[in-house]
């Protein structure tokens, strides 16, 4: 857990002070990361460097896990910290090998220890230790090199992490690679994390939670969804972009929305009962047909099933398209816009058809908890607006 | 294949060239007329090698330190004007600072290897803090932030990182003071320079050049050693002539 407790820095500059954060106060939980976002100089990057006093706090606490960190030695604090920048930063002159043990050895684990240690996180990192451990950070790419980043943070088992636009300066394919990577590392290592970016589809995606900054404040604190769900003012509905309600497909999954109400034929069922489940359950231009295992093995054309007459296994076209429960919905409505298709069949890790997911369903999502968000935000904006206290 | 045609001719003209080089230096005595230098050559060569290596080991000894202190963030201020200091005192012929010496301290070795000291040691200083400056700040930061104490951060970082370019500046502050030694003859110290100077005031061409190609064959030397000891010494990641 970290919370920033009236974080402030104001530094000191010809033109005057400046404020670069003013009173920041938010807590993350446990196991959970947190995206610092917002445009260049919001005090984002201050905010984060204060807590392991690259950048000393003009005044305000930093609590670690609870514990005040005032009183801690700087370089104990740092120790127990995880640190990730954007430019890697890993030392040229050291091996990947010495490049990862360098904050064990500072903690004065014994040879065996760092060295097994080293190879666990290459292994955590999918490179392989004995091709690697050896070679010196020229030698590899930059996202290779920044997979070594990463794992020198989490060398020594820190409970808290910060990083600084990790993946910032790593290609876009690399980089959502790397994002994958450590969203499955994060599953099972549940670190604390405070993580810079200025990318807001990053930070959908890494985003447990999300504090968007402007000017040294910090404007609002809120889950992904709830953020694109319900901005707070024009700012953060302006940084979010236009194409907010898109965004928040990605944060929705297959599961949430799907209705087990599917119309389904039987190789064995006449095109009769086709077009009459057609009709019944208002598609527009097919049926599904499935196995006796409810697997899909085709589809029955309106049309066909209109024309002529026979059974639906003499008639079925091509294998239709299926999404999986835990696809998100970014990739249904990508299919459906592809498909012409105002509905999509979902289907179990198995294969079998378990339900359907309609555009309709879709739609009513975004639509209704923006709708409710928007009016809740403006009664709390009222309340806010009487009483002079900082509701963060 | 023309450029191995070329290379092969050059090859036989070089040859050609060393070996009427050879027949005439035989004929003609010159070759007798080194020979009998030899005994002074190496005494004196001997004399000369350590005076460079007195005054260079000291010189390293003080402006390694001398360059790492100016570096540090909190010389900041003063750190840019002491360069400047140093880029003036190199300006100032060496032979200007060994009179200077001689004036202070006498005649011998003693002048002359503070006068050697003073021309060697701006070259160190400034790779020395030139590169320490130029380490990465994303370097330093990162060696801050998982928790380096600064002095590990100066030895196990900022010094490895710069050491290719410190040792640059040992390279050529070397050969200046390998380079420099015959002067310290004109004070009284000895050195190659005895028959360099002798020869030149005795219209002798063959004494001068019995102390002067010495002199150019000491200075290759002491640039390969250095050269050698860098590749050995920076380490792998950092050095350019192992990557």
């Amino acid at each position: 857990m970290i919370r920033l407790d009236n974080l402030t820095k104001v530094f000191d500059t010809p033109k005057g002070a400046v404020t670069a954060a003013d009173h920041i106060s938010m807590e993350v939980p446990s196991g959970e990361i947190c995206i610092l976002l917002g445009p260049s100089g919001c005090g984002k990057t201050t905010t984060l460097k204060m807590i392991n006093r690259i950048v000393r706090p003009t005044s305000g606490k930093v609590f670690i896990n609870g514990e005040d960190t005032t009183s801690l030695d700087t370089q104990d604090l740092r120790r127990n910290i995880g640190y990730v920048i954007q430019q890697i930063g890993l030392f040229p002159n050291m091996t990947i090998e010495e490049n990862i043990t360098v904050v064990p050895k500072l903690l004065g684990w014994d040879k065996a220890k760092y060295r097994e240690r080293a190879r666990e996180m290459m292994r955590m990192i999918a490179l392989e230790p004995d091709a690697f451990l050896k070679r010196y950070p020229s030698e590899l790419s930059g996202g290779q090199q920044q997979r070594i980043g990463v794992a020198r943070a989490l060398a020594a088992d820190p409970p808290v992490m910060l990083m600084d636009e990790p993946f910032g300066a790593i290609d876009p394919i690399n980089r959502a690679v790397i994002q994958d990577e450590f969203l499955k590392m994060q599953q099972d290592l549940k670190k604390t994390i405070m993580f810079v970016s200025h990318d807001i589809d990053e930070a959908i995606k890494m985003g447990d939670r999300i504090a968007i900054f402007r000017a040294g404040k910090l404007v609002q604190y809120s889950e992904p969804d709830e953020l694109l769900a319900a901005p707070k003012n024009d700012f953060v509905e302006s940084f979010l972009g236009e194409d907010r309600a898109l965004k928040r497909l990605n944060l929705v999954k297959v599961r949430d929305l799907a209705s087990d109400e599917i119309g389904l034929v039987r190789p064995d069922d006449t095109l009769e009962t086709a077009l009459k489940r057609i009709e019944e359950y208002g598609y527009q231009n097919s049926i599904v047909m499935v196995n006796d295992k409810r697997q899909p093995v085709g589809i029955i054309n309106a049309a066909v099933a209109r024309t002529t007459k026979g059974h639906c296994r003499d008639h079925f076209q091509s294998v239709p398209v299926v999404v999986s429960l835990d696809d998100d919905l970014r990739k249904v409505a990508s299919l459906m816009f592809a498909n012409d298709m105002t509905w999509v069949a979902c289907v179990d890790n198995d294969g079998r058809i378990v339900g359907q997911i309609t555009q309709r369903a879709i739609t009513h999502h975004l639509g209704s908890r923006y709708r409710t968000h928007s009016r809740d935000q403006a009664t709390l904006d009222a309340a806010a607006s009487l009483s002079p206290a900082d509701k963060e | 294949m023309p450029t191995l045609n070329l290379s092969g001719a050059m090859r036989l003209l070089v040859l050609v060239a060393v070996f009427v080089a050879g027949v005439w230096s035989q004929s003609s005595g010159v070759i007798d007329d080194f020979i009998f230098y030899i005994p002074d050559i190496q005494y004196l060569a001997v004399q000369h090698l350590w005076l460079t290596a007195i005054s260079g080991s000291l010189a390293i000894i003080v402006a390694i330190p001398l360059g790492t202190l100016l570096s540090r963030p909190s010389m900041e201020k003063v750190a840019e004007s002491a360069m400047q200091v140093l880029n003036v005192g190199t300006t100032i012929p060496t032979l200007a600072v060994l009179a200077l010496s001689m004036s202070f301290l006498g005649i011998g070795t003693v002048p002359a290897v503070f006068g050697l000291f003073v021309a060697t040691l701006l070259p160190i200083t400034r790779n020395t803090y030139t590169g320490l400056k130029g380490v990465s700040p994303a370097l330093k930061e990162a060696a801050a932030g998982i928790g380096m104490s600064p002095t590990q951060r100066l030895l196990r970082v900022e010094l490895p990182n710069a050491l290719y370019v410190i040792f640059a500046g040992i390279r050529t502050a070397l050969a200046i003071n390998v380079g420099t030694v015959p002067l310290a003859f004109l004070i009284g110290a000895g050195g190659l320079g005895e028959l360099i100077f002798t020869g030149i005031d005795l219209y002798d061409p063959v004494m001068m050049l019995s102390g002067a190609i010495p002199t150019a064959l000491l200075a290759i030397v002491v640039d390969m050693l250095i050269a050698v000891s860098a590749f050995l010494l920076v380490p792998r990641g950092v050095n350019p002539s192992r990557a």
